[in-house]
C-alpha cells in the first residue's frame, strides 16, 4: 500500500468519485484548472472536463445555494469553500436550507446528494481567519451530518462515505494535518462507516476523545501519561452529528474518567454537549468530573497561537488532575 | 481564461460618467385595459383550449384566495396569503412551460400549481396541516410543493431558492435534459444576496434558467422605491450580462409571450433569462398584515383598474370564447366547491406523532429515536394536554 499525505487522500476519493458517477459534480472558488488552494482538486477538471471540474465566483452563499439545486436535480454535489472560516455567508443555505430541504417538504423532495467540503482548524500561522473550527454551529442543527478525519486513511474512507450518503454532509479537513499526516491508503475505493466513533487505543484508567487534528495531540498526551502509569482509552469521534454515544459512553463506563479535547473554543463547544451526554448516560460510573480541554473563550489569535491552543502539554495535565481528583 | 473584455468600449479623455438612465428599459404589453390587443403586437402562442386553462386557472385562483381569507378571518385558518391582483404572473409563467420545466415559487405563485393542477384536496391538506398533507404538516399554509408536478417546496427564507434554481438548471443542462428552471421572487427579495449570488452563477456557469421577478410595489410595507434605485430590477439583469425583458405582469398575454420566448432562448442557447413583471399587490402582505397603515385606498382603487383577470375576460369575450354565463357559473361552481373541501380537509387528523421524526435525515437517529420514545411515554402520562395524538398511537 502507498503512502500518501492527507491531500492526496482527498484528491483520490474525489476521483474515484467522479469516475463512478459521472453525475458527479465538484467545484468552489479556484476549484477548476489551479485544482484549488491547496490543490485537493489537482487534475479533476483535466480529468473530467470544465463541466463537472470549475470555478465558482467568489461568493459563499451562491456556492452552496447552487448546491443545494444541484444536489435536488440529482447531481452528486461536492462544494468546496475555500476555508471553514468564509463558510458563514452560506450559513443561511445550509442551516435553513440544506439541513431542512427534506423535512420541510415531507421528503418530495432532498438534497441528500450533497457534501461540503472544508478545510479547517488551526497550528498554520493562520489567525484569527485562516484557523477556525466552526462544526459546533452546524452540530446544533438537525438535518446535518458532520465528519471530520485524523489521518489520510479516514480521510478517503470517510470523504466516499460522506458523497454517497443520503443526507447533506459537512466534511471538514484538518489542514494542518494535509501534507503533514502522511499514511498507507489503498488505491481503491473504501467507505468507513458515518455515526461511528472508533477506539484508536484500548485502556483502563481514562477516556481520551477527541476528533481531526486533535487526536494526534491527545495521542501524544496518552503516550507521556502511560510514562506514569496512567492508562488511557483513545477514542476518535469521526462523525460529530449523529455522534455515536453508545462507543463512548461504553468507554467511560469501564473507565470511569472522560477527557474531551477540541481546538474550538471552550463554551459551547461540541465537548460540552459530549460532557452533557455523557454525565447523563454514565453518571453513576463518574469518578472525577468530566475534563474539557479546549481552546480559550477568544478569537483565534497569531503571535500567541502556541499558549492559545489546547496541546499535549495542557491535555496531559488535564489527565493527571482528573486521575487524581 | 482571458482579460480581453477588458479592450471593450470606446476610450475617452474626458471623464465620462454613466448610470441607469443611460439604459432605457422598454415594457412590453400585448392587452389593454378594455381587452383588445394593441395594434402590431406580436402576440403569444395560445388558442381557445389554452385561453379557457388559463381564465379557468385565473378564476379559481381568485376565488381560493377570497375563500381562504374569508376562513382565516373565522378562524378555521391560521395563515393565509393572496396573490390579488397579480394571479397573471403564475398563471401565465407556468402556461409557458413544459411540464418536465422545474418551477420555484417565492410564496405567491400558487397560481403557478394551479396550472399544473394541483388539487383543490392538495391545496386543502397543505393549509389545514392535516395528515394527507404532502408536506406532512410541516410547514405554514401556503407553502405548497410537489415532485410529481414539479414544483419544488415553498420555504418562508426569502431568496434562497435563486441560486438554488440555477443549480438546479445547471444539472438540467449537464444532463441533456430540454427543460428549464423558472425561479419567482419579489422585488424584495432582490436586495438580499442570494438574488446577486444566483444571477451572476447563472450568467457565469451559462445555466438555462428563467429568473421571474414579481414587481408588485411592496415587500410587506416597504414600497418599492424605498427598496431598490435605479431602473428597476431588470437593469441587475443587464449588469450580470443577462438577456432581460420587462413587462406589464397584469396583462397575461405580454406574460406568456415573455415567457414563451424566454424559453425557447434559455433551452437553445443555454442561458439564463430575467423577466421583470410588474404588478402590484392588491392584497395585504398576509392576512396578519394591514396595508391601510401604509398605502392610500386612492392607490389601490387605481390598481384595481388594472385587474389582470377582468382584462382577460374581456378579451375572451370579444374572441367569442367565453360568455357572461359561463362565467357566473364558473365562478359559482369554484366558490360551491372550494366550502365543500374546506369541510372535508379542517376534519382529517393531524399527522401521526411518530412524523416528528421522519426525513430530519433518510433515516432517523437512535438519538431522535430515543427523544420521540420519550415524547410518547409524556404524552400517555399527560394525554388531555395533547389532544392531537393521545389515543392515536
Amino acid at each position: 500500500m502507498a503512502k500518501i499525505n492527507l491531500l492526496h487522500a482527498i484528491n483520490s476519493a474525489l476521483d474515484i468519485a467522479m469516475a463512478d458517477n459521472d453525475r458527479t459534480v465538484c467545484f468552489g472558488e479556484d476549484v477548476g484548472h489551479f485544482g484549488g488552494v491547496f490543490r485537493a482538486t489537482s487534475g479533476l477538471q483535466e480529468k473530467y472536463g470544465k463541466a463537472r471540474c470549475f470555478n465558482s465566483p467568489l461568493v459563499e452563499q451562491g456556492i452552496i445555494g447552487f448546491a443545494n439545486g444541484l444536489a435536488a436535480q440529482g447531481s452528486v454535489t461536492i462544494a468546496e469553500i475555500q476555508f471553514a472560516d468564509y463558510i458563514f455567508p452560506a450559513f443561511d443555505q445550509i442551516v435553513n436550507e440544506a439541513a431542512k430541504f427534506r423535512y420541510r417538504s415531507g421528503n418530495e423532495f432532498n438534497v441528500g446528494k450533497l457534501t461540503i467540503r472544508s478545510p479547517y482548524g488551526g497550528g498554520i500561522a493562520g489567525g484569527l481567519y485562516h484557523s477556525q473550527s466552526p462544526e459546533a454551529y452546524f452540530a446544533h442543527t438537525p438535518g446535518l451530518k458532520v465528519v471530520i478525519p485524523r489521518n489520510p486513511y479516514q480521510a478517503k474512507g470517510l470523504l466516499l462515505a460522506s458523497i454517497r450518503d443520503d443526507n447533506p454532509v459537512v466534511f471538514f479537513e484538518p489542514k494542518r494535518l494535509y501534507r503533514a499526516s502522511v499514511g498507507e491508503v489503498p488505491e481503491e475505493d473504501y467507505q468507513l462507516p458515518l455515526g461511528k466513533a472508533e477506539v484508536v487505543q484500548q485502556g483502563t484508567d481514562i477516556t481520551l476523545l477527541a476528533w481531526g487534528a486533535q487526536m494526534e495531540i491527545i495521542e501524544q498526551a496518552a503516550n507521556m501519561a502511560s510514562n506514569e502509569g496512567v492508562s488511557c482509552e483513545v477514542i476518535d469521534l469521526r462523525t460529530i452529528l449523529p455522534w455515536d454515544i453508545d462507543t463512548v459512553s461504553q468507554s467511560v463506563t469501564k473507565t470511569g474518567r472522560l477527557l474531551i479535547s477540541q481546538e474550538a473554543p471552550l463554551t459551547a463547544g461540541f465537548a460540552s454537549e459530549i460532557a452533557a451526554t455523557i454525565q447523563d448516560k454514565c453518571f453513576l460510573s463518574l469518578e472525577s468530573p468530566i475534563a474539557r480541554v479546549c481552546g480559550l473563550d477568544t478569537p483565534y489569535p497569531l503571535a500567541l497561537e502556541k499558549e492559545y491552543v489546547s496541546d499535549h502539554l495542557k491535555v496531559y495535565e488535564a489527565i493527571i488532575k482528573t486521575v487524581n481528583f | 481564461m482571458s482579460t480581453d473584455f477588458y479592450d471593450d468600449g470606446p476610450v475617452v479623455h474626458q471623464p465620462q460618467f454613466i448610470d441607469g438612465t443611460s439604459v432605457e428599459i422598454p415594457e412590453l404589453k400585448i392587452l389593454d385595459e378594455g381587452g383588445n390587443t394593441y395594434p402590431n403586437a406580436d402576440l403569444p402562442e395560445i388558442d381557445q383550449t389554452l385561453a379557457i386553462k388559463i381564465y379557468k386557472t385565473l378564476a379559481f385562483h381568485r376565488v381560493l384566495d377570497e375563500r381562504m381569507v374569508a376562513s382565516q378571518r373565522q378562524g378555521r385558518l391560521s395563515f393565509y396569503m393572496t396573490a390579488l391582483g397579480e394571479e397573471a404572473t403564475s398563471v401565465g409563467g407556468a402556461a409557458a412551460l413544459y411540464p418536465q420545466d422545474m418551477i420555484m415559487m417565492q410564496y405567491r405563485e400558487q397560481g403557478a400549481l394551479m396550472f399544473r393542477d394541483f388539487s383543490l384536496e392538495d391545496f386543502m391538506n397543505q393549509m389545514f396541516s392535516n395528515a394527507n398533507d404532502l408536506g406532512k404538516g410541516r410547514q405554514m399554509p401556503i407553502h405548497y410543493g410537489c415532485k410529481a408536478l414539479n414544483c419544488m417546496t415553498v420555504s418562508s427564507t426569502l431568496a434562497t431558492q435563486i441560486p438554488q434554481a440555477t443549480g438546479y438548471a445547471y444539472g438540467q443542462k449537464l444532463q441533456g435534459l430540454d427543460a428549464v428552471t423558472l425561479c419567482y421572487f419579489g422585488e424584495g427579495a432582490a436586495s438580499e444576496g442570494d438574488f446577486h449570488a444566483g444571477l451572476n452563477m447563472a450568467a457565469v456557469q451559462e445555466a438555462p434558467v428563467i429568473f421571474f421577478c414579481r414587481n408588485n410595489g411592496y415587500a410587506i410595507s416597504t414600497p418599492a422605491d424605498e427598496q431598490y434605485k435605479g431602473n428597476g430590477i431588470a437593469s441587475r439583469g443587464v449588469g450580470y450580462g443577462i438577456k432581460t425583458i420587462r413587462i406589464d405582469g397584469n396583462d397575461i398575454l405580454a406574460v406568456l409571450k415573455a415567457t414563451q420566448i424566454a424559453r425557447a432562448y434559455a433551452v437553445k442557447e443555454s442561458k439564463p433569462v430575467l423577466i421583470e413583471a410588474m404588478s402590484y399587490r392588491l392584497g395585504a402582505h398576509s392576512t396578519s398584515d394591514d396595508p391601510s397603515g401604509y398605502r392610500t385606498k386612492e392607490e389601490e382603487a387605481k390598481w384595481q383598474r388594472h385587474d389582470p383577470i377582468s382584462r382577460m375576460k374581456n378579451w375572451m369575450l370579444k374572441q367569442a370564447w367565453w360568455d357572461e354565463s359561463q362565467d357566473s357559473a364558473l365562478f359559482e361552481q369554484y366558490r360551491a366547491e372550494v366550502l365543500a373541501a374546506v369541510k372535508v380537509a379542517e376534519k382529517i387528523d393531524k399527522p401521526h406523532i411518530d412524523t416528528m421524526i421522519t426525513d430530519v435525515y433518510d433515516q432517523p437517529s437512535p438519538q431522535l429515536q430515543a427523544q420521540l420514545d420519550e415524547v410518547k411515554a409524556h404524552v400517555k402520562k399527560y394525554p388531555e394536554a395533547y389532544p392531537f395524538t393521545a389515543g392515536k398511537f
